[in-house]
């Protein structure tokens, strides 16, 4: 009797067994998930199942999503939400010698070219012991990732003497920092926003000889253009660098503490008493046509939504944008060929591109590939130029464009009403 | 009595980007041409300065813009030019100094017009698209800044403006007065250059095209990476607004770019 005790009798569930057969009853996953748990082999091996991975798509197959692309949809394991990744910290404690960047900064943030020049200073330091890599930053600054772009130290200054086009004051500057700090690198962008000029004012003050338009460094050895970009100089590395864009790779992996350095005597009249003989008068308003498209800063464009182009002029007179076209408008005889953006015509770097009636064929979108910023005036919403947009407005372009002339009108300090913009603008600069 | 602005365009030997020949130098013109605008517009006067050798035929085409006479500080290529000019600038108390920003060939480091500043304790102006005024000693430039945008400031003179290629291209030359121009040739004294010596200098090779290299940990973040649209649509999308709402998010837009100051 005892072998027929209740508890020893396996009971069986067809009912239960059909289900775990039957992939595509409703109950299946429940059925086999409910026995599931560890197995473990007659060698003691843990066993994977194989059949459990995936899931039954809508037509009896199975799937095995690898790239987890809609993992929401399926009711099973939820991964959480991209989670921000700490990346390692940098830290460098008593350092025995600095490598100092000056970074462009322009409108207030590292440059891609800044973010690269500071990855180098890395490399450099990397061949010292104990190095950091200081950041000199003047004026107001919007940049909120100086750790990430790998700043050791950071020197900030402020103060109206180095705000707008102020040379000679940031040159004090930078040989008060030398003389404090002798670092072993000055390293500057050869750019025209105002690294290369700082750069040959410093080395001209230090006497120093510096490598200009350089591509290659090492600690030992740098490699610069010369004679228009046709030579290669191939020489010892020097103590001030001017380097071409892409010379090095910017930092991705590691965090830094961008901890503030002092600067001696910063705050007193040290740099008053630097004479400014260069009297700064401020920006002058350019008529906005006259800057060549390519590297126009805010371009209003046209394409085929346009019909009032009395109109469309009106509004990039009123607002100071540089007119665009797309090949649709010029095609028409509307806009000069000149004027035309994307493929056949103009590839642009505005900063804020307004495309209005335009609906975004790749040709075009290809031409306003390194735009920031992009607004659309649409009827049609579901166009390409308004998936883009970081703005779309869904509306007829002869309505917003005229509530825009009126305010553009209204607003007081609009570009038309001021010949002489004397507020500094660090974007532009 | 003398003129009030002693002007120096300081030229060089320029190269074509493409064939690699001789030709003017593309700012350097523009200097020359910026020197003689003002000499014609204010009380002044131009002279135009070669260091290196005299029997370059480059220099006939500077000539060929319509000057009288050109002067060469005679040296051997490959030597320093800086003590020459300053020596020469000291001699003829030039108060207004108009180079190129970057030579075309040699070193092309664009360091001349800054130590000539810093020996002779004069402004340095750089990248000038134009000058607009010389009244009594002070003059009004506007600076090219990128963007196409200008920038205006007040200096007085002396000082060494560097051209830039927004200011206004060098005219057409022509032949024959290049020919007759008189060349002044003055020697100069040979320094060699140190450091220059050392250097190794070969054709330029071209550089290698960033990668664009996807740092993934597993196999499914690369498949991502490789066959990732690109992201967008987390624009704002006004449908059912007013157009003054419209209107007025757009322009909003734009101040805070700053676009619209």
């Amino acid at each position: 009797m005892s072998d027929f005790s209740s508890d020893n009798i396996i009971r069986r569930d067809p009912r239960a067994e059909w289900i775990a057969r039957n992939r595509l009853h409703p109950l299946h996953d429940s059925v086999v998930s409910a026995g599931r748990g560890e197995v473990r082999g007659p060698s003691g091996l843990l066993r994977k199942n194989p059949h459990l991975v995936g899931f039954i798509g809508p037509n009896g197959i199975k799937r095995i999503d690898r790239a987890n692309t809609n993992s929401s949809a399926i009711g099973g394991k939820k991964w959480s939400a991209p989670q921000d990744v700490v990346l390692p910290l940098h830290q460098v404690v008593n350092p025995e010698g600095y490598i100092v960047v000056v970074p462009d900064m322009v409108g207030g943030r590292l440059t891609a070219h800044d973010k690269d020049i500071l990855g180098l200073a890395h490399k450099l330091a990397g061949e010292h012991a104990n190095f950091a890599v200081v950041a000199v930053c003047f004026g107001e600054s919007k940049e909120t990732q100086f750790d990430l772009a790998g700043v050791d130290r950071l020197i900030h200054l402020f103060g109206s003497e180095f705000d707008g086009f102020a040379p000679e004051a940031r040159l004090s500057a930078l040989m008060q920092i030398d003389a404090q700090y002798q670092p072993q690198h000055w390293l500057f962008p050869d750019s025209i926003n105002g690294g290369a000029d700082l750069a040959s004012r410093l080395a001209a003050r230090l006497g120093e000889r510096p490598a200009t338009q350089a591509w290659q460094v090492s600690a030992s050895k740098t490699v610069c253009r010369g004679a228009s970009a046709s030579t290669d100089i191939t020489r010892e590395t020097p103590k001030i660098l001017m380097l071409l864009e892409e010379c090095g790779d910017a930092i991705d992996e590691t965090r830094h503490e961008a901890l503030p350095l002092d600067l001696d005597g910063y705050g007193l009249d040290y740099w008053e008493r630097a004479e400014s003989r260069l009297v700064d008068k401020g920006l002058i308003a350019v008529d906005p046509n006259a800057i060549p498209l390519a590297e126009a800063e805010f371009i209003l464009s046209a394409g085929n939504g346009i019909h009032n182009w009395d109109q469309f002029h009106e509004c990039a007179r009123a607002l100071g944008a540089t007119e665009g076209a797309s090949r649709v408008a010029v095609d028409d005889g509307f806009m000069p060929r000149a004027r035309q953006v994307g493929a056949s015509g103009t590839w642009v770097t505005a900063r804020l591109y307004l495309a209005v009636g335009i609906s975004g064929a790749i040709q075009h979108m290809q031409g306003i590939g390194q735009c920031d910023k992009v607004i659309a005036i649409n009827t049609d919403a579901a166009c390409d130029m308004v998936k883009r947009a970081d703005l779309a407005v869904v509306a007829d372009s002869e309505e917003v464009l005229s509530e825009l002339i009126k305010l553009a009108q209204q607003y007081p300090l609009s570009i038309d009403n001021v010949s002489n913009v004397n507020e500094e603008n660090s974007d532009a600069a | 009595m003398p003129p009030s602005v002693n002007m120096v365009a300081l030229v060089s030997v320029g190269r074509h980007p493409q064939s690699g020949r001789s030709r003017r130098a593309e700012q350097d013109g523009r200097a020359v041409e910026m020197g003689m605008n003002l000499s014609c517009d204010i009380d002044g006067q131009l002279s135009v300065v070669h260091v290196g050798d005299s029997k370059e035929p480059v220099l006939r085409q500077y000539a060929g813009m319509g000057l009288d006479a050109l002067t060469v500080l005679e040296q051997d290529s490959g030597l320093d030019v800086l003590p020459g000019v300053v020596t020469y600038l000291k001699e003829t108390k030039a108060n207004l100094v108009l180079t190129g920003v970057r030579a075309e060939r040699g070193e092309s480091s664009g360091m001349l017009p800054y130590l000539l500043a810093e020996q002779l304790g004069w402004p340095l102006v750089p990248r000038v698209a134009e000058i607009l005024s010389i009244k009594e000693g002070e003059a009004q430039v506007l600076l090219a800044l990128p963007r196409g945008q200008r920038r205006s400031i007040t200096v007085a003179l002396p000082f060494i403006a560097t051209v830039d290629n927004a200011a206004k291209g060098a005219r057409q030359t022509a032949y024959g007065p290049g020919l007759r121009a008189q060349l002044n040739v003055v020697e100069s004294e040979d320094n060699t250059d140190d450091i220059a010596t050392s250097w190794d200098i070969s054709p330029a090779k071209p550089r290698p095209k960033r990668m664009k290299v996807v740092k993934a940990k597993s196999a499914a973040d690369r498949f991502k990476a490789a066959t990732a649209k690109p992201a967008g649509g987390g624009g704002r999308v006004m449908k059912n607004e007013t157009a003054e709402e419209k209107a007025q998010a757009i322009f909003d837009l734009l101040k805070q770019e700053k676009i619209v100051r």
